[in-house]
């Protein structure tokens, strides 16, 4: 027998005789026995801090779809005809008199109407823009949020709150909190993945703040998916090595870590082997994850990819791949919503990315009884100013934090609901007002997750995602 | 100016009881006499100041818990606490009762009081309700350890620790072995793993102060200060870029230097601070200090457009304050920016005072000029001959279009240029001086430079409520330091920076000594003695020893506040050089190892499993300084970057191989191995970095180029000096990458590995020929790839072994 299989064989049976006091934690080990086999077994996986949920669970997981720079609400799901009437007039500065800006500050303020039309769709005839006729396709499966507030104002602390609760850095991200709060139900792919397209106006940068873990330990950080090169970082193996040799390796480092075990006692040894076993069933898992080869035609033509592009499209499509195999928390950024000039044109393009694969993906969860336990979330850091924003093309609209909308479908939100308002120019949010910490404690809710429960330890405070705010929507909530 | 007395502890009343207790591993009984600062201040401020504390916007019921007057003082005819009577009094009612309505803490904060906690609650106002003000912000004091003369002990660290052990039934680990030894001290002191020759030196030494020896030479090398200043960097949240927004880069590298270079020449912690703080408001300051001052420039700044400055240099002050706050006193500051501190006596006055401190400092909340390359002045530049005179060339040509400019705009006849007879024209003119001056911004990013403090007329400071910066309401405040701590300085003059670092570095400071040995403890036991490095306060930790944390401070500052000394000191004690095993007693009594009746075990940090894997390839390089080194990385890592959008090109030559320290630090995408093994963003300050042992180590280790090259390299090297038998290569490997030789199965199975890979490659040379081709460095002509590629299968496993990660 070949020496490496002879001292991990001994190694568990050593385990299974009940020799145990050397702190090798026998799933690991038993794992190890299927060493290139079929049967191996699961390595330890991390099974969250809120097991059991302090709730019952509505959604098993959550698929967020971050339109990145900001999406107009006024010309996607808020309907504001005054605004129109008022087109070409200067903005009443009983609303935006003391107020911060961003690059209309100090500059004389022009309402700004629609540029598309708005049409009800439906049996629950929800007012959706004629921007989005795929969305508009699926809007009794959706429930439209028209009443977001945010306090960031720039797009990179915005999008620092709403990922992380707060606008200072290094604190988790939601993904970050939900593994660590949850755990992942896969064990060989990341519980957190974050993808990214782009396509629209010049886009804003994005940091991996974003789905960084913070104060939480490394190993619940978002693992951004490459559409380039290795989809996920490292995870071939180096040129020249078959996966027959690059199974031996891994095989005679955890043999040399089991007898280093013996010599040492150290319980971390343990959780080594398990995240090596891990470790190895990602370079195959996650090959065949974004090997799409076995998808159907029409279900590419449904999403609208025709394979690894990039693209929202592909993404949404990896994304349902993904929440199949028990991925927790699936992130898609969508960079090119800044739409500070020639909005009409560049509204086209974004939604030309992204609004068809969007509704196939509802469309496709809810055709594989899937839709009932994923929350999906659409939206952006901030919506857009009423008023106009002249630049070069055609007109555009500056940032705005006061009012603005995101819908959430699916994991046991109301579908044909809309919910909230802003008042008749679209600026404040004025009735059912839902702040990011609101949604961060929906969320968590759906999940399971009392979101004041939910807490870490650092520099002497229990910190949470909804800092010490929020209040569940309980409205919207089947 | 010179800062006029100022008294640290205006309400201190001198109560701290000096009762011998420290850290106990198992369930505690109750004690005979309760003390204020360990039993109590913990319950209070866990479960009852977050209402009651010190924030006056909070104090419901108007009851305040945190101070005695307070707590006894009667409403409407009861008292929370009436001292000797806890029947008498409403707080120990209210927690002993079932009732949801009065029982406190409320069902709904999702706080609650175990019953040993109410136990001693009750036995505490029973025995009179002493108070005491909060230990880390009273004056270290002076205890004679009872275990001074025992055998065990080398140095006064030991006889705290055994102190301890004694109260605890507990007895010290039998010494580490020599190997363990000297590599634990090699990675603890310098970063790096010893060579083989070192471990046989050390081996064979048989002079009796061999180990103080090996300590000497190790704070002698200049790789102490490498190792040390990975710690320092990420406490004061040192990066290459701005991190905000396009996260540009701006030089800083100059002031990693400075660091590396305070740390190896010894620098005392008091000018360190002085320096970093305020070297710029010293008398002539040197290159060297003004270098220093790049400290208050590190914070993360935006040039994101419709970003509004004022906005923007109220998060850049804030952020030096609660920095600075973390950095040198341990406390948590930053959470008195929108409200009085929850916990501890910081106002939010306080908060906004310490910040004017450093309202001098010449910036812009939104630096544009340039444009997305521009600079972020004001800074140092050091240019190399090339670029003066590009520089100079560049000045010139701006001068005489000036010249030309201002001819033009008198009416006066224009000095004919190159023999040109027409005037020129005004808009070439200008369109030339735009192109100049980008020219210069470009040449000036080029150029090798360090952003630093440049003073000004100090900006105008107000109290921000809620932290709100588009509220003017709030009264102006000059510079103080917390007033619970000495408040105003009275003497007329503005306090300055240099008047804070001062302050901090005050023998009385009773935070900065106590701040810094426990972080240094916790580089060298692996958890500090208050176990929360970065707040001392109320939701800090009571230290296990803390006899022995004031000890530290105290020689800190008699030595003169010589940091080599107190490593010294902790590592020459018997407790840092016993072994690391513990017994399943002993596991099991103290998991944590918090009475130190063994040595602690961590990985390597980030930087540290780079430097030991090309260390013992032989890669590593040993420059020092300079630009930031780019190693390899993925290709596309940087795509969701913007203004500008970048591509990262790595470094050729023996930049590739440089330590950690090293590597270029990009906030919003730090190199993925560095963030897989735990390492900060420094977006903010770090005290402690997390560990955890995820997958994506093991794909790291497994695959990414550095480590695949390195192990190549290592092979080449055991081919070249391991002798010329398996067996005799298997014992070199294990030598220089373990210090140590393979047992029996550990050679059976690197056998096994060589053989299958022999087997492999020899029948298709062509992937040992891809294999070997990994990385820059190349292959001598005169070795076999198909031999290089197998011994790389071992080379390739003892990297990935948890042992190389590890210090024991």
């Amino acid at each position: 027998m070949d020496p490496i299989n002879k001292y991990l064989l001994q190694q568990t049976r050593r385990q299974f005789l009940g020799n145990s006091a050397r702190g090798i934690g026998s799933m690991a080990l038993a794992s190890l026995l299927g060493t290139g086999q079929a049967n191996a077994a699961a390595p330890d996986t991390w099974k969250g801090i809120t097991n059991p949920t302090h709730g019952l669970p509505k959604a098993k997981r959550v698929i967020y779809l971050y339109m990145a720079g900001g999406p107009s609400h006024l010309e996607t799901f808020d309907y504001k005809p005054e605004l129109a009437r008022l087109d070409g007039k200067p903005m009443p500065t009983s609303f935006t008199q003391g107020e911060q800006l961003a690059q209309l500050q100090g500059q004389a303020l022009t309402c700004m109407g629609s540029q598309f039309e708005f049409g009800r769709h439906g049996q629950s005839g929800q007012e959706i823009s004629s921007v989005l006729p795929h969305t508009a396709s699926i809007a009794d499966d959706i429930c439209i949020i028209r009443s977001m507030r945010t306090d960031q104002i720039n797009h990179d602390p915005a999008h620092t709150l709403m990922n992380t609760g707060t606008a200072i850095s290094g604190r988790p991200s939601m993904g970050s909190w939900l593994l660590y709060g949850l755990g992942s139900e896969c064990e060989n792919l990341p519980g957190f993945v974050v993808l990214t397209s782009k396509g629209g106006r010049n886009p804003q940068p994005l940091a991996s703040r974003q789905w960084h873990s913070g104060f939480l330990p490394s190993k619940f950080q978002g693992v951004p998916f490459q559409s380039v090169g290795d989809p996920v970082h490292y995870v071939s193996s180096p040129p020249g090595i078959d996966p027959a040799q690059q199974r031996k390796l891994v095989d005679a480092v955890q043999a040399l870590n089991g007898i280093h075990n013996e010599t040492v006692e150290e319980a971390e040894i343990a959780t080594r082997i398990s995240q090596y076993e891990m470790a190895f069933r990602m370079q195959t898992s996650v090959p065949d994850l974004v090997d799409i080869s076995d998808e159907p035609k029409h279900i590419l033509d449904m999403y609208g990819t025709e394979g690894a592009d990039g693209s929202f499209a592909f993404n949404c499509l990896l994304a349902r791949r993904m929440a199949e195999r028990g991925t927790r928390f699936i992130q898609l950024y969508h960079r090119g919503w800044d739409h500070h000039n020639d909005l009409k044109n560049f509204m086209e393009t974004c939604s030309s990315h992204v609004d068809q694969a969007t509704a196939a993906l509802v469309t496709d969860l809810k055709q594989r009884g899937m839709l009932e336990d994923t929350l999906i979330v659409w939206g952006g850091e901030f919506g857009r100013t009423p008023m106009i924003q002249g630049n070069k093309g055609g007109p555009g609209r500056d940032h705005h934090v006061n009012g603005f909308s995101i819908w959430m479908a699916g994991g046991g939100i109301k579908p044909g609901m809309t919910y909230g308002a802003t008042d008749d120019l679209g600026y404040n949010a004025v009735e059912n007002v839902v702040s990011v910490h609101d949604f961060h404690a929906t969320m968590l809710h759906q999940l399971g997750i009392d979101h004041k429960k939910l807490t870490f330890r650092f520099q002497g405070r229990d910190f949470r995602l909804t800092d010490v705010h929020g209040n569940v929507v309980k409205d919207i909530l089947v | 100016m010179n800062p006029v007395f100022y008294p640290f502890f205006p309400y201190a009343t001198g109560l701290l009881l000096l009762v011998a207790t420290v850290g106990t591993a198992t369930a505690e009984p109750m004690p005979d006499r309760v003390e204020f600062n360990r039993h109590i201040r913990p319950i209070l401020s866990n479960n009852c100041f977050f209402c009651h504390g010190p924030d006056s916007k909070t104090q419901e019921a108007d009851l305040r818990l945190d101070q005695r007057i307070h707590a006894i003082a009667e409403h409407d005819g009861t008292a929370a606490i009436v001292p000797g009577n806890p029947d008498a009094s409403a707080l120990i009612q209210r927690i002993l009762s079932e009732d949801p309505n009065t029982q406190m803490p409320p069902p709904e904060s999702n706080r609650s009081l175990t019953a040993h906690e109410k136990a001693l609650l009750q036995a505490w106002v029973a025995q009179g309700v002493e108070y005491q003000a909060h230990w880390a912000y009273l004056p270290p004091q002076h205890t004679a350890p009872t275990s001074s003369d025992a055998e065990w002990v080398a140095n006064p660290v030991d006889a705290y620790v055994l102190d301890n052990l004694n109260r605890q039934g507990l007895t010290p680990a039998d010494p580490a072995d020599r190997v363990t030894l000297i590599r634990r001290l090699s990675f603890d002191l310098i970063g790096l793993p010893p060579t083989p020759a070192e471990v046989a030196d050390f081996l064979g030494d048989t002079r009796e102060n061999a180990y103080e020896q090996l300590v000497d030479r190790l704070l002698a090398s200049p790789h102490f200060g490498e190792r040390l200043a990975i710690y320092w960097l990420d406490l004061v949240r040192y990066a290459d870029t701005v991190g905000y927004h396009g996260d540009q880069v701006r030089g800083v590298a100059p002031y990693r230097d400075y660091v590396i270079a305070a740390f190896n020449d010894n620098m005392p912690f008091d000018q360190f601070t002085r320096e970093q703080l305020a070297g710029d408001l010293l008398e002539s300051p040197t290159q060297e200090q003004r270098i220093a001052t790049a400290y208050n420039r590190l914070n993360m700044v935006t040039r994101e457009g419709g970003a509004q400055d004022k906005d923007y240099l109220i998060r850049y002050a804030a952020d030096r304050t609660r920095t600075t706050a973390s950095v040198w006193l341990g406390s948590s500051l930053g959470c008195a920016q929108c409200h009085d501190h929850k916990f501890d006596p910081f106002t939010l006055k306080d908060f906004y005072r310490f910040s004017a401190f450093f309202a001098d400092i010449n910036e812009k909340g939104v630096q544009s000029e340039g444009g997305n390359e521009g600079p972020f002045p004001p800074y140092l530049r050091f240019p190399t001959e090339e670029q003066a005179q590009q520089f100079a060339a560049i000045e010139v040509d701006k001068a005489r279009i000036n010249t030309q400019l201002a001819a033009l705009a008198n009416g006066t006849p224009a000095p004919s240029s190159e023999g040109e007879s027409s005037p020129p024209d005004p808009d070439a003119l200008k369109k030339e001086l735009r192109k100049l001056t980008q020219a210069q911004f470009r040449l000036d990013q080029e150029t090798y430079h360090v952003v630093v403090t440049e003073t000004m007329a100090p900006q105008v400071t107000r109290v921000l409520p809620r932290g709100n910066w588009m509220d003017e309401s709030g009264e102006i405040v000059g510079p103080a330091v917390p007033e619970f701590l000495g408040g105003l300085w009275m003497n007329g003059d503005r306090p300055t920076r240099l008047d804070l670092a001062a302050w901090i570095t005050d023998p009385k400071n009773p935070l900065t000594a106590r701040t810094f040995v426990n972080r240094l403890w916790k580089l060298y036991f692996g958890t500090g003695i208050s176990k929360v490095l970065d707040d001392l306060g109320s939701q800090g930790e009571w230290p296990t020893h803390p006899e022995l944390l004031d000890h530290l401070a105290l020689e800190f500052v008699e030595s003169g506040w010589d940091i080599k000394h107190m490593v010294k000191h902790l590592v020459m004690s018997n407790t840092y050089r016993q072994s690391s095993m513990a017994s399943p007693t002993l596991k099991e009594r103290d998991p944590y190892n918090r009475c130190l009746a063994r040595q602690s075990r961590f990985r390597l940090e980030a930087e540290l499993v780079r430097d030991n894997a090309l260390r013992v390839s032989g890669l590593l390089s040993t420059a020092m300084g300079g630009p930031s080194a780019k190693p390899y990385q993925p290709a596309g890592y940087y795509r969701e970057l913007n203004f500008p959008t970048r591509e990262y090109e790595p470094d050729t030559g023996e930049n590739l191989y440089r330590r950690g320290v090293y590597t270029h630090w990009q906030r919003t995408f730090l190199h993925p191995s560095l963030i897989a093994f735990d390492a900060p963003t420094r977006e903010e300050c770090t005290a402690e970095r997390p560990i955890s042992n995820s997958p994506l180590q093991a794909l790291v280790l497994l695959n990414d180029p550095s480590f695949v090259e390195a192990a190549r390299v290592f092979a080449q090297r055991i081919l070249e000096e391991g002798g010329t038998t398996d067996d005799e290569r298997i014992d070199f490997a294990y030598r220089e990458a373990l210090s140590r030789a393979p047992l029996t199965s550990e050679r059976e199975i690197m056998q096994s590995l060589v053989d299958s890979n022999r087997a492999r490659f020899a029948d298709s040379p062509e992937d040992a020929a891809a294999f070997v081709d990994v990385g820059e460095s190349p292959v001598p002509e005169s070795v076999d790839t198909v031999q290089l590629a197998a011994w790389s299968a071992v080379t390739r496993a003892l990297f990935n072994t948890h042992e190389m990660i590890y210090r024991y």
